[in-house]
């Protein structure tokens, strides 16, 4: 009796908590196309997970969620900036929601984590945002495909070379001590002094860094001809300030990686004049001068009300990418070897970042944009191109097998500085 | 013991043994999680429940057994009968140590000193690229080949939980586990009885550590990725907390805690982006209706449930809640449909 209702009890619970949670379950024989959308939209990537959901979601409301026939469904789940969550979520995507393929998610450390479960699967994994060198590199899988992404270093290898050939000699380079800061900034590091140009010093701060003038004071010490930064988040917001403040933005020449003055970190600012002229280097550019670019703008910003980030135009591209591979296949995503095949096979002659294609190691050859920051009539801030370097592959002008023999970059490996060449 | 704890406990067991063939293959992952951080937050309730020390750094030692069975394994290709027990070895080693160090103090000290040597730890993992991969982790981490499905870890893991939870009451009901009790009650006391306080303190660390080590080693295989956020601080704190929402003091409330902390985490964010705030009020609620824990609470509530009487005991309360006013009405009529009430 009493038993009886505490054991009915606490078997009932459990089982009606599963019974609500499985809405999903199994994939149909031809039932919609299910993908599985992974991004933070709480914890310290919340701000830009959510653009990365924006840009998903603009591309399905403009092209209807039909593919060749099939509906597309697509879950999105909270990875709460966390790799263990990013993990359980992907879990239950596949094997409760049955999805047929993930997307996203954010941060290096939520992709490595989510690939290290993708690999004993055949589930096909896109990252359109996580750079992190090795998922393509050194840890590459056959299912685990950068669309419209990016490598970290890849971007910055031709802007190494590019600030060289300015005429900029010697260089500080201050970046976010993680490993995303070291690819990028071992990257640029890497082709400046192949080109002939000298690294003075390199220092690296945390992404919770509230005080930059201590940096800021051993910069001017070392009188730099320019300084190149990689900041990311609250990070580049506090570190653009300091740089204005201390009157140093019209004196050194500053440098920017790509995520320092993206879209989503110089929105905010209420004195745009602290960001206007920043040179850096991208493989995105709002302000770039295309219609498909234009198009994806104007669309986004109609609903949602900001100039997109490149976190936006990742997710949009993505999906773009991915419906055509679908057309390809006339729907059969459940034919993965196909399905991958058709993606791999992708070549997109325009899109927000450009012509972008994938190489043998399924990361994008894509167009490196040297960008500025500049004022629109109305206030807003964004980036446009001053010049383009095409065709740019995550290997720059390495061959492939070499530059895999290397190690990734790391605070420890940053080739010109540490070791000396 | 009480007869119902021996029916808890065979009524927790029999649905931990059926979990498997009850729920997907995701939930029982998720069990396995619920039960190594039950077993990383017990560890620390040995801490905070029998010597009264907050300890803010757990997670780094359990990160510690987890960082160096992923390097042995991956790194080093070394099998699972030397990475296992030479995780947990580097678990205690980091104990003893840190334990060495934090025992001397009490209160808000000892907190403090243990969050510095967990924050230790987390600097190590994010800076020692050589070794740790920083944000990027270790991956690819191996399971022995009948470890492999979910239900198989899920198993194995508890029959882990239930030999660490034996362990563990044994421990706390020894002369030992006493002694640690009379240094939490009055601890200038003890030394005039003849106890060796700092030695009491630092083998319940040593101890704590142990078992932290153990879920560590766990995790490692469990999650097959180990990175810096393993061994933060939140992470230390969670641990805290979940021991805080099972019931401080008994070893098994922390697997509730745990299960509480995780399955938001993971279930009802399935449903909304704003799941902290579900997360948070629920916290608030358990300390506000079970400030013992949920252990203690919820056995209180299921005896309350055993009262044949519950139905008219809640009647009053059925009465002033009721939209048709008549609390004056004698409690006997009212056992009746409220559909005869006139207002």
């Amino acid at each position: 009796m009493d038993f009886r209702r505490v054991l009915s009890i606490l078997i009932a619970v459990p089982v009606l908590l599963v019974g609500c949670v499985a809405p999903g379950g199994g994939a149909g024989a031809k039932g919609p196309i299910k993908i599985g959308l992974l991004a933070p939209v709480s914890g310290a990537f919340a701000a830009n997970g959510q653009d990365m959901v924006r840009g998903w979601e603009l591309w399905w409301k403009q092209h209807g969620n039909k593919v060749a026939g099939r509906e597309v469904q697509w879950f999105h789940e909270d990875t709460a900036s966390n790799p263990d969550v990013a993990l359980n979520k992907a879990r239950l995507l596949v094997e409760q929601r049955g999805v047929h393929m993930l997307a996203g998610p954010l941060a290096a450390n939520e992709g490595l984590a989510v690939a290290g479960y993708i690999r004993g699967t055949e589930i096909p994994f896109f990252m359109p945002v996580v750079s992190a060198d090795d998922l393509t590199q050194r840890q590459r899988a056959p299912n685990i495909l950068r669309v419209a992404g990016w490598t970290s270093s890849q971007v910055h290898h031709p802007f190494g070379e590019w600030a060289c050939k300015q005429g900029y000699k010697t260089i500080v380079t201050l970046g976010n001590d993680y490993a995303f800061g070291h690819e990028v900034v071992g990257g640029f590091v890497n082709t400046y002094t192949d080109a002939g140009c000298k690294v003075l010093e390199q220092l690296w701060n945390p992404l919770t860094e509230q005080d930059f003038s201590p940096y800021i004071a051993r910069i001017q010490a070392l009188k730099p001809d320019a300084v190149f930064a990689l900041q990311v988040g609250a990070s580049a917001t506090r570190f653009l300030q300091a740089w204005s403040q201390f009157g140093l933005k019209d004196k050194i020449p500053l440098l920017a990686g790509e995520t320092t003055v993206d879209q989503s970190n110089i929105r905010g600012f209420q004195n745009p004049d602290i960001v206007v002229g920043i040179i850096s280097a991208g493989h995105y550019a709002e302000g770039r001068e295309s219609p498909a670019t234009q198009e994806f703008v104007k669309a986004y910003m109609e609903a949602y009300g900001d100039i997109p980030s490149y976190y936006a135009a990742a997710m949009y591209t993505a999906a773009q990418w991915l419906t055509q591979a679908m057309e390809a296949v006339q729907g059969n995503v459940e034919d993965r070897k196909a399905f991958l095949e058709a993606v791999r096979k992708v070549e997109l002659k325009d899109s927000p970042f450009g012509p972008e294609k994938l190489d043998d190691y399924n990361n994008p050859i894509l167009n490196v944009y040297i960008r500025k920051v500049v004022k629109q009539p109305d206030g807003r801030v964004w980036n446009v191109v001053l010049e383009t370097i095409p065709n740019v592959s995550q290997f720059w002008k390495w061959d492939p097998e070499e530059f895999l023999k290397r190690p990734v970059y790391s605070r420890d490996y940053q080739p010109g500085f540490n070791p000396k060449k | 013991m009480s007869a119902w704890r021996w029916t808890g406990i065979g009524i927790a067991l029999l649905l931990g043994i059926a979990l498997p063939y009850l729920v997907a293959p995701v939930y029982v992952n998720l069990a396995s999680e619920i039960l190594i951080f039950g077993l990383l937050a017990m560890s620390i309730d040995l801490l905070i429940g029998y010597a009264g020390l907050v300890p803010l750094g757990h997670a780094a030692i359990f990160g510690v057994a987890a960082y160096v069975v992923a390097y042995l394994n991956v790194r080093m290709g070394l099998p699972h009968t030397v990475a296992i027990p030479a995780g947990i070895l580097g678990a205690l080693l980091v104990s003893a140590v840190f334990g060495a160090l934090a025992v001397r103090t009490a209160g808000l000290y000892f907190m403090l000193i243990t969050l510095a040597e967990g924050m230790l730890i987390w600097g190590l993992a994010y800076r020692w690229t050589s070794v740790t991969g920083s944000e990027n982790g270790i991956g690819g981490i191996t399971r022995p080949g009948f470890l492999l499905l979910p239900w198989q870890f899920y198993y194995a893991v508890l029959g882990l939980f239930v030999l660490c939870v034996l362990t563990l009451y044994r421990v706390s009901h020894s002369p030992f586990g006493l002694t640690l009790k009379g240094i939490r009650d009055n601890e200038s006391r003890m030394p005039m009885l003849g106890y060796d306080v700092a030695l009491h303190k630092f083998l319940a660390f040593l101890i704590s550590g142990g078992f932290a080590g153990i879920a560590g080693a766990a995790y490692a295989l469990y999650n097959r990725f180990v990175s810096p956020t393993t061994v933060e601080f939140a992470r230390s704190a969670e641990g805290v907390l979940m021991v805080i929402l099972g019931g401080s003091g008994t070893l098994v409330g922390a697997v509730l805690g745990s299960a509480l902390v995780l399955l938001t985490r993971n279930i009802v964010s399935l449903y909304t982006d704003r799941w902290l705030i579900v997360m948070g009020t629920l916290f608030v609620l358990v300390i506000l209706l079970m400030p013992d824990g949920l252990l203690r609470g919820l056995g209180r509530l299921a005896r309350r449930l055993r009262i044949p009487a519950v139905w008219t005991r809640l009647a009053p309360l059925r009465v002033r809640l009721s939209p048709s006013f008549s609390a004056r009405k004698p409690v006997q009529e009212l056992s009746a449909p409220t559909k005869h009430d006139t207002p």
